[in-house]
């Protein structure tokens, strides 16, 4: 069963009169409850492809089905709704809210969501628990280490219990040590939590950790084989 | 964590623009304020000053205001102590009504024959118990007008008082102690003595001339020939009006209506009405307009900044220049708002993709940033308002006094901004409500922000 379809979906960006083609006609599945990577070379799309699979971005032509849900139908308010909703996202840069503790972190999306506050309160202890920062709950992000906030990152992703979790080159801004750490928690939250992690990557780490590979050059896909596999 | 504890928390954590950015909005709050106390007690001190001399209300004929200035005499009341007998029985006027007095105006020459010059007057007959019950209005508290009895008080029945003007021209400054009242140069030969036709005149009360200060005060009559009084002045009262310190002499109401009416019955020219609450004119006004309907004489009921047109032209100018204080403060909040929140959207664009990738709606980024606008404006106008009590407080007990325009002594410079809660509301509202119109503009860009484009931002 695929959490995601992509069907023949391109995407341009205007640099002044030029047309760049980030993507070009790319169609592919990625299985539910698997470890997908996205992997090519810098400016080969993945930043752009991620963008479209999370709703925060819409393709020039063709379309996106998330969860079963064509992400083109939908209007604004309704597309914000179901990223709350069904999408996690895990940053580079963490991107945690600064004035939020790392609690108020991990229950924003509850709290966005309607979740009522014993409730919130129980998941975000949970899942602070889960990534190992259950001491650190009351730390604001800037007092906490890059890996202990790109934790946070995660937990937050998860707290909805999301159909789909969206990185994009989450270890990029961790030491490979710290990376690797941060990998085999994603790993493992990904078995636990039978969600599907799409990750764009560099990282070598990352590729051997995948059970799928999406390899994109150039705005294409490099290897048909791997959407097959994918599908 | 809602939409304001976030919004506050987003507000401390950029400590010093918010402080920079409410120090703006205190100091504007502080002038409006300050000037608006200001403005409130010259209009409570003038309305004060207004209804202690001429009542809210006065019952005239018709025609009196504008024509009677020349020829008091033919535009009298009939019948004015069965009319005021009527209004202060009068269940409903009662319980409003704190002073009925009548005044008689009347035109005239005034002499001194022993230093051979006159000049016309203007005067006006009083009752001088109910005059001294006017003084007493002070529903405002006013600090600095002193309830004084007029100067006519316990007067002999033939007394005077002048104004200053009237005093110099009639060479009576020495006697009356009147002080920086020069002697002018003698422009004509002097006359020595009263004219024979004048001395022919009646004389209404020879007797009780015994005063030192003497004058003559030749009136016109409401019919038939002039009357003729001698007055003892008692006093030159200064009337800060020059027009009116030149002019004025006051007299008591009997000896006007000598003058005026001689044996003939006796009128008087307004019923001065007072009430104890200048907010209950308009129902006074409707019940007096009630009352005096289909009587014999036509009456009419005039309010008192319809009988002194200055306190509406002193009034409206002060409330321009306030306006136009407000108007420019106004100006400064929006753009000193709208500028924080313009750098706080711009500083936050990374937060604002971030938001929105989670699924916070566009009006859910509204809301953050119209939030700390509000949070801003109250902030601003709670703590700008404190500040302004404490300045009017320390103006008001610094001893600085001033001298408001047709006043004769200077009065305490106060600020009235402690128990003006309309003032203050208004004041709070109106920062509060331009706070949020500047984060508005603002919040709707960071609404708008492609989400991919914010989330990019270095
Ligand atoms: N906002 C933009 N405006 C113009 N061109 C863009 C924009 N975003 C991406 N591109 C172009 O689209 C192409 C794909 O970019 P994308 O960011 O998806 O690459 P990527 O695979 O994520 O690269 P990297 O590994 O460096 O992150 C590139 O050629 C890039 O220059
Ligand atoms: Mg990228």
């Amino acid at each position: 069963m695929s959490a995601i379809e992509v069907v023949n979906v391109s995407r341009r960006y205007q640099l002044g009169s030029v047309a760049v083609p980030a993507l070009r006609d790319v169609s592919l599945r990625i299985a539910a409850n698997a470890f997908t990577v996205l992997s090519g070379p810098s400016g080969s799309g993945k930043s752009t492809l991620l963008n479209l699979l999370g709703g925060l971005d819409h393709p020039d032509s063709g379309h996106v089905i998330v969860a079963g849900q064509r992400l083109d139908t939908l209007d604004d308010n309704r597309l914000s709704d179901f990223r709350a909703r069904h999408i996690g996202f895990v940053f580079q840069h963490f991107n945690l809210l600064p004035v939020l503790t790392a609690r108020e972190n991990v229950e924003y999306p509850l709290l966005l969501a309607g979740v009522a506050a014993s409730e919130r309160r129980r998941r975000s202890t949970e899942l602070l628990d889960a990534v190992g920062l259950a001491d650190r709950a009351a730390n604001l992000p800037g007092q906490l280490s890059g890996g202990q906030r790109q934790r946070v990152a995660i937990a937050r992703a998860l707290a909805l219990r999301p159909a789909l979790v969206l990185a994009d080159e989450p270890t990029a801004n961790l030491d490979s040590h710290t990376g690797a750490a941060i990998i085999a928690l994603m790993r493992d939250m990904q078995r636990q939590y039978q969600t599907c992690f799409v990750f764009s990557s560099h990282d070598a780490q990352l590729l051997a950790a995948a059970d799928h590979a999406v390899l994109l050059r150039d705005g294409q896909l490099q290897a048909p084989a791997a959407v097959q596999e994918a599908a | 964590m809602n939409t304001l504890q976030l919004a506050a928390r987003n507000l401390i954590r950029n400590r010093r623009r918010t402080l920079t950015t409410l120090l703006a909005m205190i100091v504007g709050v502080v002038a409006v304020l300050i000037f608006g106390g200001y403005d409130r007690n010259i209009r409570l001190g003038l309305e004060t000053d207004f209804v202690r001399g001429s009542g809210h209300l006065q019952i005239q004929h018709r025609d009196y205001f504008l024509f009677g200035s020349g020829n008091p005499a033919a535009y009298g009341i009939r019948d004015y102590a069965q009319l005021m007998q009527k209004l202060q029985a009068d269940p409903q006027l009662v319980p409003l009504l704190q002073v009925v007095t009548p005044v008689l105006d009347l035109g005239g020459i005034a002499g001194n024959f022993a230093a051979g010059v006159s000049r016309t007057v203007y005067g006006r007959g009083v009752d001088v118990a109910g005059q001294n019950q006017l003084k007493q209005w002070n529903a405002y508290r006013m600090v600095g007008l002193p309830q004084r009895s007029v100067a006519l008080t316990g007067t002999a029945p033939n007394a005077a008082v002048v104004g200053t003007g009237v005093a110099r021209v009639l060479q009576l400054c020495a006697a009356l102690n009147v002080a920086g009242c020069p002697q002018p140069l003698p422009v004509h030969p002097q006359g020595s003595a009263m004219p024979a036709d004048l001395a022919a005149l009646p004389v209404v009360a020879p007797a009780a001339n015994v005063g030192r200060v003497q004058i003559e005060l030749l009136a016109a009559r409401a019919s038939g020939a002039p009357n003729v009084a001698s007055l003892q002045v008692v006093k030159a009262e200064q009337q800060g009006v020059k027009a009116l310190d030149d002019i004025s002499v006051q007299l008591h109401l009997a000896q006007a209506q000598q003058l005026v009416y001689g044996q003939d019955t006796p009128q008087v020219s307004a019923i001065v009405l007072q009430l104890r609450h200048s907010s209950d004119m308009p129902a006074a006004r409707a019940r007096l307009v009630q009352l005096l309907q289909g009587g014999s004489q036509p009456l009419v009921v005039q309010d008192f900044a319809t009988l002194n047109p200055q306190y509406g032209q002193i009034t409206g100018m002060f409330a321009a220049i306030l306006g136009f204080v407000a108007v420019l403060i106004g100006a400064i909040v929006l753009f000193t708002v709208g500028n924080t929140m313009s750098m706080a959207v711009v500083e936050r664009t990374v937060e604002i993709g971030t938001l929105r990738a989670l699924g916070l709606r566009q009006a859910g980024i509204r809301r953050l940033f119209v939030s700390e606008g509000l949070l801003l404006g109250a902030g601003g106008a709670l703590l700008g308002s404190l500040l302004a009590l404490g300045v009017a407080w320390l103006i008001n007990h610094s001893g600085l006094t001033w001298l408001p325009p047709g006043n004769s002594e200077r009065i305490p410079l106060l600020v009235r901004v402690a128990g003006e809660y309309g003032m203050l509301l208004a004041t709070a509202t109106g920062l509060i409500v331009l706070s949020v119109l500047s984060a508005w503009w603002p919040a709707r860009r960071a609404a708008r922000l492609d989400i991919v484009e914010a989330l990019r931002h270095a």
